[in-house]
This record gives structure tokens, C-alpha cells and sequence, in this order.
């Protein structure tokens, strides 16, 4: 067996991209940190934790209501950073990009202004089987309030979407498609243009859960997919928490009502009536995540300087190696194994529970998730309690790959 | 093993974890409760006979990690044949200990349980050792049908 891993792909900066991010060079119970808990949330690099500070030191005052130059700096750079987010989306307009605090609240603020809006009883909702539960709670929150019915497409022993079976569940009643495009769980991506095409014919809107994707399938193009919505988070993006984004056609958008009232959102308000903002202000309540929203426009920027192609590249060159090495442990057992999918290796070892596994590769500096990854009818599908996932980041290298391996086998011989 | 892992998972964890004590059903059970913890997927279930007020006969079933499989297995062992006064002073001293508010290892019937001292260092997983024992006091006052450490 090789254990060498002279796989890194020359062209890919390896050395120069972990020197950008502070948090990796550090030990961990007096190991070197292997940070494998990117599908949670990603460590940002020092061009994301400088424009934070750069932009609280100088440039930071409430966006849109000053006339002073404070607050005319920071509103640049805050409307800066959703063109941003349009040009990494590939959205035709600034207006449909609407700033949240993440992706369960883009599900939410869909679910509750356009669900409420048009769904009534005896309409339905689809979903997958492979959600995790911010794509599955404000779905069933909105069916309750409206008496729709959510709809669960079944997935494959791979965990993969049968789609075969998802567009026999797709009905004249179908309203909504909420999917995931890629799996946080499992690793799983799914046929996204298939599924957006089947749903469109039924006359079904459809939400891609990007949270996932966003970070390690880009670029995401929702011109080409031609979604209607869109969601991601700013922190697993090595960008900062409590910033996301939701992406709409500008005319669905358009038709939706508010869901959140107050500041920043209005136009005119009398004790009679209030008269809303245009997009995407209209659904900005409140001062906004100023500082997150500029430094997730950094962590975008620092994607790009890296080269979109080259990230997706190399992270699959881990996967495949880490997932080929992880085969070769008797006992494990990888838990999604589609054949097309990014980043997560979910896994279960015999006689070992998850959450031993992610103790002792902690004091292996190994850091992974040990749980059911907020996806609690996946773990069902698979009759497993949890599992221990290793999810890899542009920053991980093979070095660390074999660490896991490592100190997987290491676990093995104390349990016996 | 790894040094400093050995004050969580001593000898007497990973035996019990392999072969957990009274490991079954009793069918006349006077209490059957759930203990879930969402955080891992832990379940147990378990299952208190009474006599008068002494604890004639526990057991549990269930699937989880290696601390509360031991834990489930140790409080079985150790609380047979107490009565309910003194099972809910071992829980006290118990939870004491795990979450790290005494030092006093040498409690009188602690036992065995002192074992699980460890778990004081690793809060993350304080959860998995008190699990069977929530789910036990919660059998004893009545209080729910189901127990969750969350």
C-alpha cells in the first residue's frame, strides 16, 4: 500500500492557501489540528478576518439612512458585496439578491411569504428524503398553517435521489420542490437541472438548498439551472456567521409579500397603512449583518483568486483518495456512496459508537462530526443512530487524509 | 491508548460497554421509560420493578456510545436493591461528580461509578454519562413517559 500520497496536483497552491488561514496552524491535545468539520462551518482566511477588522476600524456606520460619509462608505461597500454575491451566483440583478442570516432563514422567509401566499389546502410541497431539517421543519410548518401536504421523494441504498420516483410524486397540486443541490449528510449532489426541469413542467416553483454546494461545487450558475430560488450561508463559505443569502427571480420576488416588518424595509408608514421598499430592501428588516455581509463579499473574492475549477479539483482528489483509504479499514462502512458527490465522508466503524470515534480523533487533532447532521430521517433511511463525518475544505491536503486514517485505525485496535 | 483518554475510558467502561449488565426486558416492569439524546442518536430504554419502595429489579436496552452504554450499565448494577431514597442520593452525588460541582470520589456506595469521574473534562459528552440517570429519576417522580437530555 501506498502511504506516500504524492497525489497533490502541482498547479493547486496548497502551502500558500493553509499560510492564509490562521486558525489551521495550531495544536490540538499536542497534535497539529486536522481541521475535517468544513460541512458545519469553514475557518476563514486572514483576506476575510482583515476585511472585518479593516472595515470596523474605518469604514463602519448603519447602511442607507446617513447622509455623512461613514455611512456612505459602508453602504458602498455593503451594496459592493451583494454585486458580489450576484456575480458569483450569476444572478441577472443586484435585486435578487436579498441579504439573510443564513440559509435556514432564506428557507424560511420563502416558506412563509411564498408558501403562505399560494399554497392552500390540498396543495403539496416536495422535498427529498436526503433533507436536512432546515429544509424539511419550515416546509411542514407551512403545510400545517395551510393545509398542504409535504411530499418526501425516496433516496437509494447510495443516497442517491431515485428520480424515477421523484417525478411520479410531481402532481398538478405540486407548488414548491425544495432539494438540496448537494447533501450534508451524505455528499450526495443532486441532478439539479433534471430535477428543476421535471418540476417546471408541473408548473412548480423550485428552492435549491445550496449550503452545501455553494462552497465546494461553484461556480453556481442560477441563470443556466434556471432555479427560482436559491439558498446559502455565509460561514460555510469561509465567510462569517449570521450572513446568507437567498436569491429569487426578481417576479416572484416582486409578488411576495414581506414577512418581517419593521426599519429598512419601508417607504412610508402611517398608523393607517405602510408602503413597502422595492427589492431586495423589502425583505432586509432591520440594520442588516453590515461587517458580515462585506466580509462574506471577501470570502467570495478569495474563492475567486483561488479559481473555482481548481477548488472543486483538488476536493475531489481528496475525496477520493480519503474515501479509497477509508475502504481498505475492515469495519468501516461509508454511509453515502453516490456516484456523484463532494467533500463528505460520512462513516460508521463496528463495535464503535460515532460519538467515541469523534472523542478519540480529537485527541488524534482530528476534528470531526460525530451525529446525526441535523438530518435525523437520513440516519433512519440507513438504520444507523449517527454517523462520523469527515468533511474536506480547499485548505485540507492528503498529509491530513492520512492522519484520519491513522487515527481511525488507532481507535480500531483499542475497541478491539 | 492515548494517556490523557484514560480517565474517560477506563478498563471497566470498555467492559461494560461490551458486555453491558442486565442487559434485557423485564416484562412485568412497574416503569418503562425512553432516554433519548438528540445530540448523538443515543436511545435507552429502561425498565424499574418496585418493591414497595426498594428498586427489586432494573434493566435497559438500547443502542449508543461507550459512556452511556457503561453508565446504563453501572447505574443497573449499583441501584438493584436500593431504595428510592438512596438510588436519588446516588444520583445526586452522581451528577456531582460527572459535572464536575465535587470532588468527594469516595462518597460512600459510590462504587464503581466513580469511574466515570472523567467525563468532567469533556463536557460535550457529560450528556452520555447522565442519560439512564435522568431517565431513571424521571421514571421514579412520574414525571414524563419519555426523557431527553437535550
Amino acid at each position: 500500500m501506498n502511504q506516500t500520497a504524492p497525489h497533490v496536483t502541482p498547479a493547486y497552491p496548497i502551502e500558500r492557501i493553509r499560510a492564509d488561514f490562521p486558525a489551521l496552524h495550531q495544536e490540538v491535545h499536542g497534535k497539529p489540528l486536522v481541521y475535517l468539520d468544513n460541512a458545519a462551518s469553514a475557518q476563514k482566511p486572514r483576506q476575510v478576518i482583515d476585511t472585518l477588522a479593516e472595515f470596523y476600524a474605518r469604514d463602519f456606520a448603519n447602511v442607507h439612512r446617513g447622509v455623512h460619509t461613514l455611512s456612505e462608505r459602508a453602504t458602498a461597500r455593503y451594496e459592493g458585496a451583494r454585486d458580489k454575491v450576484r456575480g458569483f451566483l450569476n444572478a441577472a440583478r443586484m435585486e435578487e439578491i436579498v441579504f439573510v442570516r443564513g440559509t435556514t432563514e432564506a428557507i424560511n422567509l420563502v416558506a412563509q411569504s411564498y408558501g403562505r401566499t399560494n399554497l392552500k389546502a390540498g396543495d403539496e410541497v416536495l422535498i427529498t428524503a436526503m433533507e436536512h431539517h432546515s429544509n424539511i421543519v419550515p416546509w411542514q410548518m407551512v403545510c400545517r398553517q395551510t393545509g398542504a401536504k409535504l411530499k418526501v421523494a425516496p433516496i437509494n441504498d447510495q443516497g442517491e435521489l431515485i428520480l424515477d420516483e421523484f417525478e411520479k410524486l410531481l402532481g398538478p397540486r405540486t407548488r414548491v420542490v425544495a432539494v438540496s443541490h448537494m447533501s450534508n449528510a451524505l455528499g450526495t449532489v443532486n441532478p439539479v437541472e433534471e430535477i428543476i426541469a421535471m418540476a417546471h413542467a408541473h408548473g412548480a416553483v423550485v428552492l435549491l438548498d445550496g449550503a452545501q454546494a455553494a462552497p465546494h461545487i461553484p461556480p453556481v450558475d442560477v441563470q443556466a439551472l434556471d432555479c427560482d430560488f436559491y439558498a446559502f450561508s455565509g460561514h460555510k463559505l469561509y465567510g462569517p456567521t449570521g450572513i446568507g443569502v437567498l436569491y429569487g427571480k426578481c417576479e416572484l420576488l416582486e409578488a411576495m409579500p414581506p414577512w418581517q416588518g419593521g426599519g429598512e424595509m419601508i417607504r412610508k408608514v402611517t398608523f393607517e397603512e405602510t408602503e413597502y421598499k422595492a427589492l431586495p430592501y423589502k425583505f432586509e428588516a432591520g440594520t442588516p449583518a453590515i461587517a458580515e455581509a462585506v466580509g462574506l463579499g471577501a470570502a467570495i473574492d478569495y474563492m475567486d483568486s483561488i479559481g473555482h475549477a481548481a477548488i472543486v479539483a483538488h476536493e475531489q482528489e481528496l475525496l477520493r483518495y480519503a474515501t479509497e483509504r477509508a475502504l481498505e479499514i475492515p469495519g468501516l462502512r461509508v454511509v453515502g456512496t453516490a456516484a456523484h458527490k463532494e467533500s463528505v465522508l460520512s462513516f460508521t466503524l463496528d463495535r464503535v459508537h460515532p460519538h467515541d470515534i469523534g472523542t478519540f480523533l480529537d485527541h488524534f487533532g482530528v476534528a470531526v462530526r460525530a451525529g446525526h447532521h441535523c438530518a435525523m430521517p437520513v440516519m433512519d433511511f440507513f438504520q444507523v443512530p449517527a454517523t462520523a463525518r469527515a468533511s474536506f475544505a480547499l485548505y485540507n491536503t492528503h498529509e491530513e487524509a492520512d492522519q484520519l486514517i491513522y487515527a481511525i485505525k488507532e481507535i480500531i485496535k483499542v475497541f478491539g | 491508548m492515548l494517556d490523557e483518554l484514560r480517565d474517560l475510558y477506563q478498563e471497566v467502561v470498555f467492559d461494560h460497554n461490551r458486555n453491558p449488565r442486565n442487559f434485557r426486558v423485564i416484562e412485568d416492569a412497574d416503569h418503562k421509560i425512553e432516554g433519548y439524546n438528540p445530540l448523538c442518536g443515543d436511545r435507552l430504554t429502561l425498565y424499574i420493578k418496585l418493591d414497595g419502595d426498594t428498586i427489586a429489579d432494573i434493566s435497559f436496552q438500547g443502542q449508543g456510545c461507550a459512556i452511556s452504554t457503561a453508565s446504563a450499565s453501572l447505574m443497573t448494577e449499583i441501584v438493584k436493591g436500593k431504595t428510592l431514597a438512596e438510588a436519588e442520593k446516588l444520583f445526586d452525588a452522581f451528577h456531582k461528580i460527572v459535572t464536575g460541582q465535587s470532588d468527594d470520589l469516595k462518597l460512600e456506595g459510590l462504587g464503581k461509578l466513580a469511574v466515570l469521574a472523567g467525563v468532567r473534562q469533556y463536557p460535550s459528552r457529560i450528556k452520555c454519562a447522565t442519560l439512564a440517570w435522568h431517565s431513571l429519576e424521571s421514571a421514579l417522580t412520574g414525571e414524563a413517559k419519555s426523557v431527553s437530555t437535550e
